[in-house]
């Protein structure tokens, strides 16, 4: 039970994280039959990668503290956040918890949209500890929190998302353990609600409760948090008081912004009979407005000869990820001779109808039906296009007037 | 370790997923419930009127339908138990994913409505026995017992398979083959005795669930029924289906618990 006690000591740590990695197996291709697992065996390619999405991380919360994770998407944050509510299994190095602590990490864990807003509470209510009893003495508290007397005899799949939130939040703030978890919560919820929300986190606080917020909310974050850990590839990068946090948080986003192709890495799917060029670096090309054409070009090594209807390919994207181009020989049934093995090389040549931006390139060699892929190269290579006018459209299209 | 397991707070979720489990269950259904009792009635007609009408088996028996309806009771919460809780771990993924809690509470709130179906079904089974005009007699105190034998495999089998179901799916596939299997090599719709074969018979009673029906029946319904005891004259090797039964459920345990660790990350 939280008391003013913790309030005093507050110097004593209510979670300590020491030497903390996470590793995840990734399959790149996920074997959930058992015939996967033998055809696999049988050609011995049981090829996974390791994602190591937490390294070495060491810290710590004290007692009492309002305490904030922030990290762009990816960046292992809400690993981290798992790791603590003890939902993942750390790989390696320690976690200390000292107090009670909420098990759940997102609101509403467990909601069931067939049954009805009060059925849901005592579910939840269950998920967080408390037995029919007691949730029958706060039941009331509870509904009259979010608001929501008219609807509890209705089913949840009724419930907008908003209400569906705040019935959450008010059975998750009755959590009597010493410290809370909350992933992403005040999201949702209109400006009344959320200055409810705001009471409540205010209150915890004086209770002397332990508060660990992830988000990438930079306002939530600056408004509640006494600490603020910056997590970027799977390190902390940053302890401090909020505002100093979030410069250099913001300064990750606008690094990631800057440069973006890093975060588009060169993905390799390659075959028997072709191979890449070894050591292949992805190509970066810069575009102006006096380029009439751009070229693309795909090294490779050819072992075998190829079908004659074998069909090479390259499309373009924005940085949105939107395909803004795509061409395959055949489309316009191009031939390519893929005979006599040795070094070679596509170039793909595109007229310049991109408007200013950046964007980024695949391509690759597959079969006539795309069944087999002989080479593709991920983000192959970056387009950069510059002096053109500001994108406003997808195409420039070279385009003849007549005046008629 | 015990104590800590039954807690006040994981009761309190058993309780609470149970009663989830059994509102859902048959939501949407006209019938509801009556689904849980219809089902294995169904099934017994249409085996009582091929096997017993058509075929005649089960001549010498007293009480045949009875007897019958009593195995496919008994099986039919072997196999519902067995399947609902092979799929009941990643059908709770969002939770596992969510939320901190012991694992094994899931596979055992399925095992609970199992069990409560179970007995739902062996009230009708005692109407039966009533309009049947079986004689009760002392033996049926060791109903209980055998009962608990089987829930104890179908939870070791139940751990086993439902670890085993987040990292490969297709065992589904595979325990449905067994479980038909499993249907005609335990004698449920046949009498044992209408196997030769010693040696055979003493082969079929080695499954424990062929034991286990064969002494609920004769612990129920009449002393004329072939027990384990009896097919293996007192050997020792009358102990094997308890022995299985043992391993079943330990070798389920654990693997469930090498497992569980990493099912957040699995499913």
């Amino acid at each position: 039970m939280p008391s003013n006690k913790l309030l005093e000591n507050s110097n004593e740590a209510a979670i300590k994280v020491e030497g903390l990695s996470k590793t995840f197996k990734l399959p790149h291709e996920k074997y959930t039959s058992v015939k996967s697992i033998f055809v696999n065996f049988y050609k011995r390619k049981r090829t996974y990668e390791l994602q190591q999405a937490l390294k070495d991380i060491s810290f710590e919360i004290k007692k009492g503290e309002f305490f904030g994770i922030i990290g762009r998407n990816g960046s292992g944050k809400s690993t981290l956040l798992k790791l603590i509510a003890g939902i993942y299994t750390p790989t390696k190095g320690d976690i200390k918890i000292n107090g009670s602590l909420t098990p759940f990490i997102e609101l509403g864990v467990g909601f069931n949209d067939q049954l009805t807003g009060r059925e849901n509470v005592y579910l939840n209510g269950a998920l967080l500890g408390f037995n029919r009893k007691e949730m029958n003495a706060m039941y009331k508290d509870i509904v009259e929190f979010a608001e929501l007397e008219k609807f509890m005899d209705q089913k949840l799949k009724n419930y907008s998302s908003g209400m569906q939130v705040r019935l959450a939040f008010s059975i998750a703030i009755r959590a009597r353990s010493d410290i809370l978890l909350l992933d992403e919560v005040l999201a949702v919820g209109d400006a009344a609600f959320r200055k409810k929300c705001v009471e409540v986190f205010h209150n915890l606080k004086k209770q002397g409760r332990t508060i660990v917020l992830v988000s990438h909310d930079t306002v939530q974050i600056e408004r509640f948090c006494d600490k603020v850990a910056v997590v970027d590839k799977g390190k902390i990068v940053q302890i401090s008081r909020p505002s100093k946090a979030i410069e250099v948080y913001d300064e990750l986003n606008k690094d990631e912004e800057t440069d973006r192709s890093e975060s588009r890495m060169l993905k390799i799917t390659k075959s028997d009979e072709v191979l890449p060029q070894p050591g292949y670096k992805p190509v970066a090309i810069e575009v102006t407005d006096k380029d009439k054409e751009i070229t693309i070009t795909l090294p490779f090594r050819l072992n075998r000869d190829l079908p004659e209807d074998t069909v090479a390919a390259v499309t373009i994207e924005d940085e949105d990820a939107h395909t803004i181009y795509a061409y395959a020989t055949d489309h316009d049934n191009t031939k390519i001779e893929l005979k006599n093995a040795g070094k070679k090389q596509l170039a793909f040549t595109i007229s310049n109808v991109f408007p200013e931006g950046r964007y980024f390139v695949d391509a690759g060699i597959f079969s006539k039906d795309r069944a087999i892929t002989y080479l593709r190269l991920d983000n192959l290579a970056k387009i950069g296009c510059r002096g053109l006018p500001q994108k406003e459209w997808l195409i420039r299209a070279p385009t003849k007037l007549e005046l008629k | 370790m015990l104590r800590h397991a039954f807690s006040k707070k994981n009761r309190t979720l058993l309780a609470e997923l149970v009663r989830t489990d059994f509102k859902l269950r048959y939501q949407g259904s006209v019938l509801g419930y009556a689904w849980s009792l219809l089902r294995p009635l169904l099934l017994f007609l249409i085996l009582y009127v091929v096997f017993v009408k058509f075929l005649k088996l089960g001549k010498g028996i007293p009480h045949f339908p009875v007897y019958l309806l009593l195995g496919i009771v008994v099986w039919n919460f072997f196999s519902e138990m067995t399947n609902q809780s092979l799929t009941s771990i990643v059908g709770r993924g969002s939770l596992i994913r969510k939320i901190r809690i012991p694992r094994w509470i899931i596979i055992l709130s399925s095992s609970i409505s199992s069990l409560i179906n179970l007995f739902l079904n062996l009230i009708v089974v005692g109407i039966f026995m009533v309009i049947n005009h079986v004689e009760l007699t002392g033996t049926v105190i060791w109903l209980p017992l055998i009962l608990l034998e089987v829930y104890v495999l179908a939870l070791g089998l139940s751990l086993f398979l439902s670890a085993l179901y987040v990292k490969y799916r297709d065992i589904s596939y595979i325990w449905e083959v067994i479980l038909q299997a499993g249907f005609y090599l335990t004698p449920i719709i046949y009498p044992l005795a209408l196997i030769t074969n010693i040696t055979f018979q003493k082969l079929i009673m080695l499954n424990p669930m062929a034991q286990s029906i064969q002494g609920a029946r004769y612990s129920v319904i009449s002393h004329q029924t072939i027990t384990a005891y009896q097919v293996f004259g007192g050997g020792w090797y009358r102990f094997i289906p308890f022995i299985l039964v043992g391993l079943a459920f330990l070798g389920g345990l654990l693997y469930f618990k090498s497992q569980a660790k990493y099912f957040a990350e699995n499913i």
